[in-house]
C-alpha cells in the first residue's frame, strides 16, 4: 500500500496542475515529456552508476523514428510510441555494445560523441529528415482512435500524463527484480558482483537498451506533442540539463528524477521570463548551491534537515 | 600538393591552438582526478579581456593581451581555492554538475558585461598579411601561432623535466598520495598548475580567436572539442595532449577541406575509433 503513496501524490499533482495552468498545457507536457528522458537517465546514472552525457543520441532517434513513422507509414500515437521505443532501444543497444565497456571520462566523452554524430546523420540526411528545417509535416490520429489532439493541449498533457505512469511504474517494477537488484550491486561493486558470478558487461548493455527504450518513448512524444522534431533533439543541451535535473532532484530512487524535473523547468522558465539576459545567472547559482549545499539532491533535503534539527537538541 | 600543403599548415596552427587550451586542462585533471568542463572559460576570459581591453580601452594588442592573461592567471587563483577545492573528493557526477554551473555563471557573467554579439580582436599590423616562402604564400597569423605554440611546448618540456618544480608535478601526477608522503605541497603544485593551466587556456583563446571566435557561449560551444583532446590525449600527459591536439587538428581541417559536406563526422568518428581501441587515451596510463 505505502508503494502506491507517491503514485496519488503524482495524480493529484497532475490534477491541479491540468486546472491551475490551463493556458500552460504545452509547458507542463514539455515537463512531463522531460519527465520520462530523465527518469531513464536515472536508471543508467543513478541505479548502475553509468555515468553518461549522451542521452540526446537515444532521445533524438526515438523522435525522428516517430516523426518518420507517423508521417510515412501510420500515424497512430501508440504505435508511434512504441516505434520510437525500439529505436532508441537498438541504437542503445548497438551503441551500448561499445561504450559499455568504457568508463569514467572516456565513457562520458564517447557518448557525446555518439550523440554529435546522429546528429551530423540527421543533418547530411535532409531528404529524409529535413535537416536543418526539421521534419515537419506530423499530423497524429486521435489516441486509441477516440480522443482527438487539440489545440490547447488538452488531449496531449494527458496521453503524457498517463505514458509517464506507465512507464514509472515499469521502471519501479524493474528496479525491485532481481535484475534491478544486480544492477544496484554493480553500481555499488562491478568487482565483487563479477565474483558472484553476474556477467556485468551483459547486465550493462541490458540496462542501457533498456535506458534507450525509455528515452525513445520519451523523444517519441516529444515528436508527437510538438509535431516537429529538429535537429536540436541532438543537442548537448539536452543531455548535460537532464543531467542537471536528475542530481538536483536525487538519483537512484526515481521520483527524484520528477521532482528535479519539476523544480529545474519552473526555476528555469520563471527566471527566462523574469529576465531573458541573465536567466543564466540563476540556473548557475542553482547548480552550484544544489552540489554544495545538498550534494544528495532535493529528495535528500527531509533526511538532511532531520539531522540538523537532530544535532541541535 | 598545394592542397596537402595548406592543409597541413592549418591543421598545424589549429592543432597549436587546442594544444595551448586543452593542455592546462589534462594536466589538473590527471592531478587532482577532476573532471572540469569549464576550462574552456578561460580562454574565453582571455579572449574577451583583449577584446575589451583594445575596443574599450584603446590598448594596443600586445599589452592587452598580456594584461589579460595576467588577469585571467590572477583570477584563477581565488577560484580554484574557492571554488574547485571542495568538489575534489567528491563523485565524477557532481563534479560536472559544479563545472557546469561554473561555466553558466561565466557564460553568464561575460554576456551581462560585454554583450551576447561576437567580440573580434583585431590584430596588429605585423600580423596581418602573408609571408611569400618562395614556393607559396603562408598568412602571418598562422606562423606567429605555430611559433607561439612552439614556445609553448619547449618552454612545458623544460618545466616538467628540468625543473625541481617539474619533478614534483610529474611525481604529484603519477602518484599523489606518495608524493605528498615525501614532503612534497600537493595542493600548492595543484594550485600553481591551475594558474599555469589557465593562463595557457588564455593564451590559446587569444591567438586562436580567427578559428574559434569569441563570444560568450565560447565555454560551451567547444567545452566538447577540447575535452575530447584530454580523452584522446590521455589524462594527465603532456606529451599526449600535444599528440592528440595534433592529430586532431589535422584530421578536421583536412576532412572541412576534402569533405565539407560531412561537417564534423570524421573529427567525432576518429574519436570513437582511437578512445574504443584504448579506452585510457593514446598516453594515458590504465
Amino acid at each position: 500500500m505505502k508503494s502506491l503513496l507517491p503514485f496519488a501524490l503524482m495524480a493529484l499533482v497532475a490534477v491541479v496542475a491540468f486546472y491551475a495552468f490551463p493556458y500552460n498545457l504545452a509547458f507542463l507536457t514539455r515537463v512531463v515529456i522531460t519527465m520520462i528522458l530523465v527518469l531513464s537517465l536515472d536508471l543508467l546514472i543513478g541505479v548502475t552508476g553509468i555515468d553518461t552525457l549522451g542521452q540526446a543520441a537515444l532521445y533524438g532517434t526515438g523522435a525522428y523514428a516517430a516523426g518518420l513513422f507517423a508521417v510515412h507509414v501510420w500515424a497512430d500515437p501508440v504505435a508511434g510510441l512504441l516505434v520510437g521505443g525500439l529505436a532508441g532501444a537498438v541504437v542503445a543497444f548497438v551503441s551500448g555494445l561499445l561504450l559499455m565497456r568504457t568508463h569514467g571520462l572516456t565513457l562520458l566523452m564517447l557518448t557525446i560523441a555518439v550523440a554529435e554524430v546522429f546528429q551530423e546523420l540527421a543533418n547530411k540526411l535532409d531528404w529524409l529528415t529535413g535537416g536543418a528545417d526539421g521534419l515537419g509535416g506530423i499530423t497524429m490520429n486521435p489516441v486509441f482512435g477516440t480522443w482527438q489532439f487539440d489545440f490547447i493541449g488538452q488531449t496531449g498533457y494527458i496521453y503524457a500524463v498517463c505514458v509517464l505512469f506507465i512507464v514509472t511504474a515499469i521502471l519501479k517494477v524493474v528496479i525491485g527484480s532481481p535484475f534491478g537488484l544486480s544492477l544496484r550491486g554493480i553500481k555499488d561493486s562491478p568487482a565483487r558482483m563479477r565474483a558472484i558470478g553476474t556477467p556485468v558487461g551483459r547486465r550493462r548493455v541490458a540496462v542501457y537498451t533498456l535506458a534507450g527504450a525509455v528515452a525513445g518513448i520519451a523523444g517519441a512524444l516529444a515528436a508527437q506533442s510538438t509535431a516537429l522534431v529538429s535537429l536540436s533533439v541532438y543537442d548537448f543541451q539536452v543531455s548535460a540539463e537532464a543531467m542537471i535535473m536528475l542530481i538536483l532532484g536525487g538519483t537512484g530512487r526515481l521520483w527524484g528524477a520528477l521532482i528535479g524535473t519539476a523544480v529545474f523547468m519552473a526555476v528555469h522558465e520563471v527566471a527566462a521570463s523574469v529576465d531573458p539576459f541573465n536567466w543564466l545567472f540563476i540556473i548557475g547559482f542553482l547548480v552550484l548551491a544544489v552540489v554544495y549545499a545538498v550534494p544528495r539532491g532535493l529528495i535528500g533535503l527531509p533526511e538532511e534537515i532531520r539531522r540538523m534539527v537532530g544535532r541541535l537538541k | 600538393m598545394n592542397l596537402i600543403l595548406s592543409i597541413i599548415t592549418d591543421g598545424v596552427a589549429f592543432g597549436m591552438i587546442l594544444f595551448m587550451i586543452s593542455v592546462g586542462l589534462s594536466v589538473t585533471m590527471g592531478l587532482m582526478r577532476v573532471v572540469n568542463l569549464a576550462h574552456g572559460g578561460f580562454a574565453m576570459l582571455g579572449g574577451a579581456l583583449t577584446h575589451w581591453a583594445m575596443m574599450q580601452m584603446g590598448i594596443p594588442f600586445l599589452p592587452s593581451a598580456v594584461l589579460a592573461i595576467l588577469a585571467v592567471v590572477v583570477l584563477s587563483v581565488p577560484m580554484e581555492r574557492v571554488l574547485y577545492r571542495p568538489i575534489y573528493k567528491m563523485g565524477e557526477l557532481p563534479q560536472v554538475l559544479a563545472t557546469i554551473g561554473i561555466t553558466f555563471i561565466m557564460i553568464a557573467a561575460i554576456s551581462f558585461w560585454l554583450g551576447a554579439t561576437l567580440m573580434p580582436i583585431p590584430l596588429p599590423a605585423v600580423m596581418q598579411g602573408s609571408v611569400d616562402l618562395g614556393f607559396r604564400t603562408l598568412p602571418t597569423q598562422r606562423i606567429y601561432v605555430v611559433v607561439v605554440g612552439l614556445i609553448v611546448i619547449g618552454g612545458l618540456f623544460f618545466l616538467t623535466e628540468r625543473t625541481r618544480f617539474g619533478i614534483r608535478l610529474r611525481a604529484a601526477v603519477d602518484h599523489p598520495g606518495t608524493a605528498s608522503c615525501l614532503g612534497i605541497d600537493t595542493s600548492r603544485i595543484f594550485s600553481l598548475t591551475f594558474a599555469l593551466g589557465a593562463g595557457l587556456a588564455a593564451l590559446g583563446g587569444i591567438m586562436g580567436a580567427e578559428l574559434l571566435p569569441i563570444d560568450a557561449y565560447y565555454p560551451l560551444r567547444y567545452m566538447v572539442l577540447f575535452l575530447t583532446v584530454v580523452a584522446v590525449g590521455g589524462l594527465g600527459s603532456i606529451t599526449g595532449s600535444f599528440l592528440a591536439a595534433m592529430a586532431l587538428g589535422i584530421l578536421d581541417t583536412a576532412a572541412r577541406y576534402q569533405f565539407p559536406e560531412f561537417g564534423t563526422i570524421f573529427f567525432y568518428v576518429a574519436m570513437i575509433v582511437i578512445l574504443g581501441l584504448r579506452p585510457q587515451g593514446l598516453l594515458g596510463k590504465a
